[in-house]
């Protein structure tokens, strides 16, 4: 599970998944479709034989649905009124976690602070370069293929090598930054090792593998026909009005769901903070303690299970209200008919 | 003016000028985000000397591709290299053909409660990972799974989300005459399945088993949680060790992170239009 939570964190930089609301009935319709009357009559029926048939095939992933995801999450929601820390026996404490996060643990709002920041700046930068990029090598030019690849390698790369080089990027003196800014007489800040620039510098980092939603935003451009752009040629409309009217119009399922993975991804920001400071110290003066950082010095380094875990639920419950947020908001500016799909 | 269309009036002089502006965006883009690749390779190959100079330079003065080698003999990387080689192969196989399973499942078959299930399964891919990660410890570690690989193999044999969504909506393309044909034959679920549905959804399953091995090869987090013994250790974990145990030397640092970037590049060249591939079923636009 592990896993899970890096792959995430990869999906959603390097390939999201959008439109998971709205397809499930129109693509089976869409299947049904294109089978000829008659062999549709020869349905079979859902009889009791192909409900057990049906349940063993999903039975993986019902096994990891329980034991993995359904029932660790009831038993936090459990451990996180109580104070276990391995050693000792789960007492139950009541609201006491809770309270202490609130009320008495500092570091709480430095992380949840740092990461609302983190968040509030890499998600629309993310999202805006990645739409930009896409529209870019949407166009017919000669040798985009080329681009297409180059534009999407660093968000092939990941992982701890990607971290180290960034920390040698950033390197105040002789990183490669400070010393193309030096060239335009701009003398570079000191990113990781000072306050101010440590969270700049990762949304940085984070803005050199943004092909990775780039790629779904430019399959879905090449799904939709001419025909829109040969009409608004013939009215008269600028490439600004196009893609105004046009392009972003039907981008915004797919910008809708990019959104949505790329906040939760952001919220749990962690392996970058952790390596590219002294073994998750949170770096200087506390800049890069990020909320996941924090749960994990809570959870691993003090063994604090009880608190961490309450620190873990906060985190759901802010994930689903911005989530339900998201998806009721979704309706003011998400165009679900903008594009054919085929 | 009639009759006199100067060139830079025509239309094909505006697409001229418009290309040209895209091309030199496009160009340099490309530079900004390959200029940092080069800087890797080109540290990687630098003496320590010439990394500290100040300014530094683009090229090395000479190759120092004994760097390579040196770096890989300050740990037992070998060791690592094979551990992590080990964990990504058994997680790959596992989540093709797990995955696979289950998506079968939820595309062909019509079972009691499956749109339900199906929902429940998006809705798992909201949930933050790191909501599960401390009661997980606590399940594999009373399990005396803690330093064994199996808390990062066995998760990946019970399916995972998004893995599950890719290949049904692929399958879910795929004419139902197929499978239909083969029932009337009286063949059963599993064997349509297998052979049926593996040979033709092999895109798709390209496509995760490249996301599933990229994902097990760079995972840090899963062994730096359930590995002690150094011995285990993935190279993910033994690089992250080895930063902090030396004085940074940039020259080994890079060299490593050039070579444990490797099979990633190069699963990737191989495999580009697979990687496209995911974005395109994702996105419902296949093709």
């Amino acid at each position: 599970m592990m896993n899970e939570t890096v792959l995430k964190e990869q999906q959603s930089n390097a390939m999201p998944m959008p439109e998971s609301y709205a397809p499930k009935k129109e693509i089976e319709r869409e299947a049904a479709v294109s089978i000829p009357k008659a062999a549709r009559k020869r349905k079979w029926r859902p009889g009791n034989s192909e409900n057990l048939i049906g349940y063993l095939f999903i039975s993986p992933w019902l096994l990891g649905l329980i034991f993995l995801t359904a029932g660790p999450m009831l038993f936090s929601l459990y451990v996180s009124f109580t104070d276990y820390n391995i050693t000792s026996k789960m007492n139950f404490i009541g609201f006491d976690n809770y309270k202490r996060m609130f009320t008495m643990d500092d570091l709480f709002w430095t992380s949840l602070w740092n990461t609302l920041y983190f968040v509030l700046f890499s998600v629309p930068l993310t999202t805006a370069g990645a739409v930009f990029i896409a529209v870019l090598l949407n166009q017919k030019i000669p040798g985009m293929k080329i681009f297409r690849t180059i534009y999407y390698l660093p968000a092939v790369l990941s992982g701890i090598a990607v971290y180290f080089l960034w920390m040698q990027l950033l390197s105040p003196t002789t990183g490669l930054i400070n010393t193309v800014l030096a060239w335009f007489g701009i003398q570079g800040p000191s990113w990781l090792f000072d306050p101010e620039w440590t969270k700049p510098a990762l949304i940085l980092m984070k803005l050199w593998s943004v092909g990775g939603g780039m790629l779904l935003y430019l399959a879905r451009l090449q799904g939709v026909s001419n025909v829109l752009y040969e009409a608004a040629d013939l009215d008269g409309a600028n490439a600004f009005q196009k893609f105004w009217h046009i392009t972003l119009p039907m981008l915004t399922p797919i910008i809708f769901f990019d959104i949505i993975t790329s906040t939760i991804a952001s919220f749990q920001i962690f392996q970058e903070a952790y390596v590219m400071t002294e073994n998750g110290d949170g770096g200087p003066g506390g800049s890069l303690l990020f909320f996941n950082l924090h749960m994990w010095n809570k959870a691993f380094e003090v063994f604090d299970m009880g608190y961490a875990s309450s620190m873990a639920w906060f985190l759901f419950v802010i994930i689903m209200v911005l989530t339900v947020f998201n998806l009721k908001f979704s309706k003011k500016w998400v165009h679900y008919d903008g594009g054919d799909n085929k | 003016m009639n009759g006199s269309v100067k060139f830079y009036q025509t239309m094909k002089f505006r697409r001229y000028v418009k290309n040209t502006i895209i091309l030199s965006i496009l160009i340099l883009g490309s530079l900004v985000l390959l200029t940092p690749l080069w800087w890797m390779v080109s540290t990687s190959l630098k003496t320590p000397a010439e990394i500290a100079q100040h300014p530094p330079a683009f090229m090395p003065e000479s190759f120092q591709f004994s760097n390579y080698i040196e770096a890989w003999q300050t740990g037992p990387f070998t060791r690592w290299g094979l551990n992590t080689l080990f964990i990504s192969v058994i997680v790959t196989i596992g989540s093709v053909f797990v995955n696979s399973f289950i998506a079968y499942g939820f595309a062909k078959i019509r079972f009691k409660g499956r749109n339900t299930l199906f929902v429940i399964i998006l809705a798992t891919m909201l949930i933050p990972g790191f909501v599960t990660l401390v009661p997980q410890y606590m399940l594999f570690s009373k399990l005396g799974w803690v330093n064994t690989y199996l808390p990062l193999i066995v998760p990946a044999f019970l399916g995972s989300a998004f893995f599950i969504f890719l290949l049904r909506q692929f399958m879910l393309t795929i004419p139902k005459e197929f499978s239909e044909a083969a029932i009337m034959d009286g063949a059963s679920h599993f064997k349509i399945w297998w052979h049926i549905m593996l040979p033709l959804t092999k895109p798709a399953l390209i496509t995760v088993g490249i996301f599933a091995f990229n994902g097990a090869w760079n995972d840090l987090l899963g062994p730096l949680l359930y590995l002690n013994d150094e011995n285990l250790y993935t190279l993910q974990l033994g690089l992250q060790t080895f930063k902090g145990s030396v004085q940074v030397q940039w020259h080994y640092l890079m060299s490593m992170s050039v070579t444990i970037l490797l099979p990633t590049v190069f699963l990737f060249f191989i495999f580009q239009r697979f990687f496209m591939n995911g974005a395109n079923i994702s996105s419902g636009t296949k093709g």
